[in-house]
């Protein structure tokens, strides 16, 4: 595996383990991963198999049991605005309209140092760039799944983040959606060349969107079964790469990871 | 009454869907199908009204039939027609004032509703910041909780002596006793509110860092609104009940106190006016915070 130059984020021998009723429950060990600055991971991995746990621990939102976890040489202690994440499920505060809720973000990042008007600027620019600008006064109610988790994205962004951390931010919507969002998301980190390390179950998104993807075995205990190097040149374009023999070879490496070397999960689990 | 209300808006958009149906129609047809249609729409608009103002009313008669056949049997009780003819010169004159004693019927539904807005609007001040704290801070659950599960099961009538012992007055300890009703389903709904906010929210509130300030009027408060609003009105349902009976205890000025006077003057009519009137204008009360928690609850809150 060539050096990562550049590191950026640094995972070193991480372990995640829950105290519940039952017993201690291992989530994860033994996860060592150092992320460019500029790149793009997936972390893919069959249900329950920590991925978003794994997500959890670089944004700061848990603590890790074990291990260190780095973010440009300094310790993850928490959460911050320097790892904004993109949910699942948009949390978008429903009483707050699009534009408040990205601002509320810019705010608390920019506003010690920032006008209003500058903060409001900032705002706008980060719901033009997802192309909400026509939504900016509506509330969550009035918009649609795929138009929310923009405004999630557009928060994210807005905050000038040294890593976008995306737990599967596309997987609550339909497949056209999805496919728009992503070309949308190529774009955008083509723009701003952030950091992005998101976590997906869809494996043509992982090749699609990703330098690198990420393969965690199945849980409890679960850890980095491969890591592939995805080398199709960018820009990349979904039509094109259908086509493309060295895309299917990429996509085939994960799928046989996933549903032959990783059996399905026990249904027990 | 609002049921009914709605019972009938709802005919009239149902008939409108109607008429819009029929409107595309060959031109051929046109004057063989209005004068049908103009029957079918008065028809379909005059059955769902039926239905819809019929049951009420019905029960209504069914319970005047009632009370005239216990007024026939029972002397005491006077018989519908009689009751009316007193409401009727009550309420002629609803805000004469005699002395404190005698005040008109007016005079006595305010009185009750002042003392129930102070004991309401004290427990609200004390009982929704309290619920806050408790929400938010596990100490403070762990320190509260036992109190007030042992407090709220008890009557708070059973408070009002020591009301009269602290406070030396009728007015202030039947305002102490509507405290102490109202207290405890604020307390408890709005702590539950707090426990309720969506963890989404406050992950977002974590990775932008927020101050307490900001998590607490950005997300807390609007979360925990509809909460406390129900909270509320729970509170004000008990308040009404209890404001009644407490000043049937304490006597001087308000409604329970006049339902009491009057059953002291063997007055079973008045008595009868007042249980009508209490029920009113608890029905009142509590369809105004209906209509105020509806129009804070959003959708996604909701859940």
């Amino acid at each position: 595996m060539d050096a990562i130059k550049n590191k950026f984020i640094e995972i070193q021998n991480a372990e995640m383990s829950f105290h519940t009723r039952k017993g201690v429950f291992n989530a994860l060990r033994d996860i060592n991963l150092v992320v460019g600055k500029g790149e793009f991971i997936s972390l893919i991995g069959h249900s329950g198999c920590g991925k978003s746990t794994l997500l959890n621990l670089i944004a700061g939102l848990t603590h890790a049991t074990g291990g260190m976890l780095l973010c440009a040489n300094r310790e993850i202690a928490g959460p911050s605005p320097e790892r904004a994440v993109v949910f699942q499920n948009h949390s978008l505060l429903p009483w707050l309209t699009c534009h408040e809720n990205v601002y509320l973000a810019v705010e608390r990042v920019f506003g010690k140092v920032e006008g209003k008007a500058k903060l409001k600027e900032r705002t706008r620019a980060a719901l033009a760039m997802v192309g909400l600008t026509h939504a900016e006064q509506k509330r969550p109610n009035e918009i649609s799944g795929g138009m929310k988790q923009r405004v999630g994205i557009a928060r994210a962004l807005a905050m000038e983040p040294k890593v976008l951390l995306m737990d599967e931010p596309f997987g609550a919507l339909d497949a056209l959606t999805r496919a728009h969002l992503q070309d949308e998301l190529l774009k955008i980190v083509a723009a701003t060349g952030s950091t992005v390390v998101m976590v997906t179950h869809d494996v043509d998104e992982a090749v699609l969107l990703s330098d690198r993807i990420v393969m965690l075995t199945n849980g409890p205990s679960a850890t980095i079964g491969d890591i592939l190097h995805v080398d199709l040149p960018r820009p990349r374009e979904r039509v094109a790469l259908a086509q493309d023999p060295q895309y299917a070879q990429y996509r085939s490496a994960v799928l046989e990871f996933l549903y032959h070397r990783q059996a399905h999960p026990a249904k027990a689990a | 009454m609002s049921a009914i209300m709605e019972n009938i808006a709802k005919p009239v958009a149902a008939n409108e869907e109607v008429n819009t149906a029929k409107t595309p129609v060959s031109t051929a047809t046109v004057v063989s199908v209005v004068p049908v249609a103009a029957v079918k729409r008065s028809r379909v608009q005059l059955r769902p009204m039926m239905l819809a103002v019929l049951p009420p009313v019905v029960g209504i008669l069914f319970l005047c039939l009632v009370w005239q056949i216990i007024s026939i049997k029972n002397s005491g009780i006077p018989s519908p027609m009689l009751t009316l003819k007193s409401a009727a010169e009550l309420f002629a004159h609803p805000f004469y004032s005699n002395g404190p004693n005698d005040q008109g019927i007016g005079w006595n539904v305010l009185a009750s509703l002042k003392r129930v807005g102070m004991g309401f609007g004290m427990a609200a001040i004390v009982g929704i910041p309290l619920g806050f704290l408790i929400g938010r801070f596990k100490f403070l659950s762990g320190m509260f909780n036992p109190i007030v599960s042992l407090l709220k099961p008890v009557s708070p009538l059973a408070w009002l002596p020591i009301g009269l012992l602290v406070f030396k007055a009728a007015d202030p300890a039947a305002i102490w006793a509507i405290f102490i009703c109202s207290i405890w389903p604020m307390i408890i709904n709005t702590a539950i509110g707090v426990q309720r906010v969506p963890q989404d929210y406050m992950n977002v509130a974590r990775v932008l860092n927020l101050s307490e300030w900001k998590i607490v009027t950005k997300i807390l408060f609007p979360s925990v609104l509809p909460y406390m609003l129900t909270g509320v009105r729970l509170a004000i349902g008990t308040a009404w009940l209890v404001i009644v009976a407490a000043e049937m205890l304490t006597g001087g000025v308000g409604i329970g106190f006049w339902v009491w006077d009057e059953w002291n003057n063997l007055n079973v009519a008045h008595i009868i006016i007042a249980i009508v009137v209490i029920g009113v204008v608890g029905l009142i009360l509590e369809q105004l915070l209906v209509g105020l928690a509806k129009a804070f609850t959003y959708e996604d809150v909701k859940n």
